[in-house]
């Protein structure tokens, strides 16, 4: 039997396979974002005519998801590997069962299903239709067809593939705790790299964020927001829209927003990405 | 012919699988209906993968017709001829002339002839799959850059159409039809080309793929349940889940797995719970009927390694949700054990329950009060300081870490705590059950501190939604109201419990606005004042009377109110009026709910209606015993004789009190007359006492008394004497025996 491929080398065999489908192989945004959906290369790549396929590693920030580095299951700071294709291609799911392959699954052992799951971003204003993605009873993927994004029709659908790597590569490499993995074959551990994030961003996260400043930033990015959507700067609009949910997710996991208060929160990024996703659409269309 | 249509999509939701099936059918089978095409028998089924159908013995061919169509005369202008011929696509030397009594007509003879089975499949197909509904449905592909684009569940990626064997040429959403579909994933994935219908299920069957959804729930049922035997355990089992898995595979293979017995310490709900709905897995048990640390999942292949690596994955992620289940609980076991489920209570002041009802720390607050008092006015026969509390410790595990990962076990966790840290056994069980009945055929409870909250908590939330005026509407009920007065009237029907509705919702009633006590309405006058209100009739007012707060309708006072909250006037009323309207309302909404209930017990609705005009209908169990009475009288021969000698009673007099009886005679008459005017002097205070000590058939039975000389007075006298006087004593008759009559119920509600 191989050796099961490392973290990076599973990153790497996504990225040639994806690439060589025709993809643009992009690098992560570099703002915080709460999933790989979040980059401008998915939310407003997807709206518009033009044709776009792109696949990148994007680092995800769930400030409530911290354990301090005690959960072997749960991160506030994890990686999901995107693939975005605009429109859709045909046999999509035979793609996708390739990448599977292409890092090692071997699916005349292993038992991948495809359960519905219907997604929606209530922050995005988005949803579409889809599955998750089983191995063995385990999710290890997202897969959704775009139907619409900030309240805009796609048009064309694109299709979406959402892998959790630090899951995936559990599963391949047999380990029970996401700090065992490896992270290169070099002897270097995710635990090596990642704990002393874990344990200083949990702290970070629930004891130290400083809330007074984080509502004013919340509001601060706002208005930067609506200010550069009036000049017709949609793109760095966008990345303020991204602060104000990074913002919001900060202030939810100090929990000083009550549960009434939760969804006008919500309410206003959808806003804020809503204004931008306007702003854009009449650019591309 | 033997037609085949099999319709591949990318995986198919589970859920829908079978709806689809049914629904390709019927329209299939309306479809060729319409089009005159003779079939036999037609079945349709599903995989993840493929609608499919088949269809025995179509005919070659449709019949033919010939329609007839009249025209102008034949000595019409030209340009009402030209009209016709370009109606009917017909030339001038192709119409028929024929002799009318109007003259020389036109007609077309329009003939159709009969089509080919083909040249209708052809057609019908793309005209199911264009307006086939699936509950939800999405565009894709590069058709997608139109809005308008063709629709279906997940992508459409094929159309087998086979007429013996032959392909049936067309084309839907852009993908011809052929005779190419898919095997197996895994065990056969190129491109399978299939024969004709008569050999579709054995080649897909070659090709790993159980096209009968029937034989892969059979199959996944009959495995499983051996694996489960086969480890000395037995199979818990579940049809919904059996059918979910057959519709997640094509070709089912269930394997046996297991987890840690530590883990048992976490409810069994809770286990079971994550395995079914997380995994899909099946739960065992043991030889004593408790959870066995071990279940059953289903694969969708014969794994090259005999299934091992599939149920170590499996196991593997069991084993790290149960070990998250695990923690919370822990976690909530600490949190009780600590301070006890009091301990949750001050997060409820944080959850809205609806933002005009306040939160769910003020509901825990009113059930408390509410549950308590049933037990102190003696409706319920529990500790009212026992209810009290198990109304205040009952939504306690909302707030716990087990219930927010877990919320359909609401109720039960709350009672595990409760059992976990010594609580007494009458409360932790109500804490479980205060939400039961959920819909027609729940438990209902029956021990009286589970009844006494199970009942304060369904009538606190029907009364505030209702006097708030949140009332259900046609098929809007987001609240489930219907569900609580459901809940509500199996409660009280079930236990007996004998209590005044309206004295229930007065007791409750100034949580949601000012005290109200309704002093003079008599209940049958609810309908009509629910409507005024409704309206906005003007003549509703709030006076001040004695230094009391009186709400009134002209002259009549109908609720006496306290002046607790004296700020707004204006909405003050207006809250008044609505929380009036609502209790009444929702009294209507119980009865109605009554009757939906007592429909499958076979109470006739309109026996309720006849009984509930009487004082006290809000009483559901006195007004029960009353329809029971009611029926069995009206079923005996004298019953069913004196029914309709009211209906002729009541008939008659209908039309003379339009016109005024007038001045009756002296005397009592003689003959049947005076014997029925004897008869009614000792039946009616029998009657009324009766009713009076709710003995309610005792009152039946004084009736009955009268039916020998209600029936003689109808035979031997005649009611329209010349002399107005006799004949207006001989209506007073009449009228006095509809009144006794109506003193027991109202016949006049009765049908039939």
């Amino acid at each position: 039997m191989t050796k099961p491929l490392s973290f990076q080398s599973m990153i790497l065999a996504l990225q040639h396979y994806w690439g060589g489908k025709g993809c643009v192989i992009l690098q992560p945004h570099d703002l915080e974002v709460g999933a790989g959906t979040f980059h401008p290369a998915t939310t407003l790549r997807s709206l518009g005519p033009d044709h776009w396929n792109a696949c990148y590693v994007q680092p995800s920030r769930r400030p409530s998801d911290g354990r301090y580095g005690e959960n072997p299951n749960r991160l506030q700071h994890y990686y999901q590997f995107q693939v975005i294709l605009k429109p859709s291609p045909p046999d999509l799911i035979g793609l996708y069962l390739g990448s599977l392959d292409a890092i090692g699954i071997d699916r005349a052992k292993h038992d991948v299903r495809f359960v519905e799951d219907d997604w929606e971003s209530p922050t995005l204003g988005a949803w579409g239709l889809g599955w998750e993605v089983w191995c063995d009873g385990m999710e290890v993927s997202q897969f959704t067809y775009f139907q619409q994004v900030a309240g805009h029709d796609c048009a064309p659908v694109a299709g979406e593939l959402t892998y959790g790597l630090e899951r995936l590569a559990m599963y391949i490499q047999g380990v029970e705790s996401i700090y065992d993995l490896a992270y290169n074959d070099a002897g270097v551990t995710y635990g090596d790299v990642f704990l002393k994030n874990e344990q200083q961003f949990s702290a970070y996260n629930f004891e130290a964020a400083n809330t007074e400043k984080l509502f004013q930033h919340f509001k601060d990015v706002s208005d930067e927001c609506r200010a550069l959507v009036a000049r017709d700067l949609p793109l760095p609009a966008y990345d303020q829209a991204i602060k104000a949910s990074h913002l919001f997710n900060l202030l939810n996991a100090r929990g000083v927003i009550s549960v009434a208060e939760r969804q006008a929160y919500i309410g206003r990024v959808r806003d804020l990405v809503k204004a931008v996703a306007d702003n854009w659409v009449e650019q591309v269309k | 012919m033997k037609f085949l249509l099999e319709l591949q999509s990318e995986e198919i939701p589970a859920r829908m699988q079978a709806a689809a099936a049914d629904q390709l059918r019927t329209r299939f089978v309306d479809a060729l209906k319409a089009a005159g095409l003779a079939h036999g028998n037609v079945t349709a089924d599903a995989t993840p993968r493929r609608l499919w159908l088949i269809a025995d013995d179509v005919a070659a061919a449709s019949e033919g017709s010939a329609e007839e169509v009249k025209g102008p005369a034949a000595t019409a202008p030209a340009q009402a001829i030209e009209g016709f011929l370009k109606k009917t696509g017909l030339t001038r030397d192709q119409l028929e002339e024929r002799e009318t009594p109007k003259g020389v007509v036109l007609f077309a003879v329009l003939r159709r002839e009969g089509r080919t089975a083909a040249e209708i499949l052809a057609e019908v197909i793309p005209q199911i799959i264009r307006d086939f509904a699936w509950p939800k449905s999405m565009r894709w592909g590069a058709a997608s850059q139109s809005t308008a684009a063709p629709r279906w569940v997940r992508p459409l990626t094929g159309i087998v159409a086979l007429l013996d064997g032959h392909v049936v040429a067309c084309e839907a959403h852009g993908i011809t039809s052929g005779r190419e579909t898919r095997g197996h994933r895994v065990h056969a994935p190129g491109a399978l080309t299939i024969e004709s219908a008569a050999t579709y299920a054995d080649q897909l069957r070659a090709a790993h793929v159980l096209a009968s959804s029937a034989e892969r729930r059979q199959i996944i049922a009959t495995r499983a349940a051996e694996l489960a035997a086969g480890a000395g355990l037995t199979l818990i089992s579940d049809d919904g889940l059996v059918a979910e898995n057959a519709g997640l595979t094509e070709w089912p293979v269930p394997l046996l797995g297991r987890f840690d017995p530590d883990f048992l310490s976490v409810p069994r709900e809770v286990i079971v719970l994550t395995m079914r709905t997380n995994q899909k897995y099946f739960a065992l048990s043991d030889a004593s009927g408790a959870l066995a640390p071990a279940f059953i999942c289903v694969a969708n292949l014969d794994a090259t390694d005999g299934g091992a690596a599939i149920t170590h994955g499996n196991q593997r992620v069991l084993s790290a949700r149960l070990s998250d289940a695990r923690f919370f609980w822990q976690q909530d076991l600490a949190t009780v054990r600590a301070g006890g489920l009091e301990a949750f209570l001050p997060k409820l002041k944080d959850i809205v329950f609806h933002e005009k009802l306040g939160t769910l720390a003020d509901k825990v607050e009113r059930v408390a009060s509410l549950a308590k008092w049933l037990c102190e006015s003696g409706a319920v026969k529990a500790d009212p300081a026992q209810a009290e509390q198990a109304a205040r410790l009952a939504k306690a595990d909302l707030v716990s870490a087990t219930v927010g990962e877990f919320p359909e076990v609401q109720g039960q966790i709350g009672r595990y705590l409760a059992q976990a840290i010594g609580v007494e056994p009458a409360i932790a069980d109500a804490i479980r059950d205060h939400y039961k009945p959920v819909g027609q055929g729940d438990d209902v409870p029956t021990a009286p501190v589970s009844v006494a909250v199970a009942l304060a908590e369904k009538i606190d939330t029907l009364l505030g939604f209702f006097c708030n005026d949140l009332k259900p509407t046609g098929s809007k009920d987001p609240f489930a109201l219907r569900r609580a007065a459901l809940g509500c009237v199996s409660i009280i029907t079930q236990n007996q419990i004998g209590i005044s509705l309206l004295e229930m919702m007065e007791e409750h009633a100034h949580y949601f606005s000012e005290e109200i006590r309704i002093e003079s309405l008599p209940f049958y006058e609810m309908n009509r004042v629910i409507e005024k209100l409704r309206l906005g009739d003007q003549n509703f007012n709030a006076i001040e009377e004695d230094n009391e707060l009186w709400m009134t309708h002209g002259e009549n006072k109908i609720a006496k109110i306290s002046k607790r909250l004296f700020t707004d006037p204006k909405s003050r009323d207006e809250q008044i009026y609505r929380s009036v309207g609502g209790m009444f309302e929702l009294i209507d909404f119980l009865v109605e709910r009554l009757k939906v209930q007592q429909r499958e017990a076979g109470v006739r609705h309109d026996f309720i209606d006849a009984v509930s005009v009487l004082g006290g209908g809000d009483d559901l169990v006195l007004l029960l015993a009353r329809v029971k009475a009611l029926q069995a009288f009206v079923e005996t021969e004298d019953g069913t004789n004196l029914l309709a000698g009211y209906k002729r009673a009541a008939n008659i007099l209908k039309s003379a009190e339009k016109d005024g009886i007038g001045e009756p005679a002296s005397g009592e008459g003689e003959g049947a007359e005076a014997l029925l005017a004897a008869a009614l002097a000792t039946a009616l205070p029998t009657a009324k006492q009766a009713v009076a000590d709710e003995r309610f058939t005792d009152a039946m039975a004084a009736l009955a008394s009268l039916r020998g000389p209600v029936d003689a007075f109808f035979t031997d006298v005649m009611v329209n004497d010349p002399d107005p006087g006799i004949r207006a004593r001989r209506l007073a008759l009449l009228a006095q025996f509809r009144d006794a009559v109506h003193g027991v119920a109202d016949f006049s509600k009765i049908e039939g």
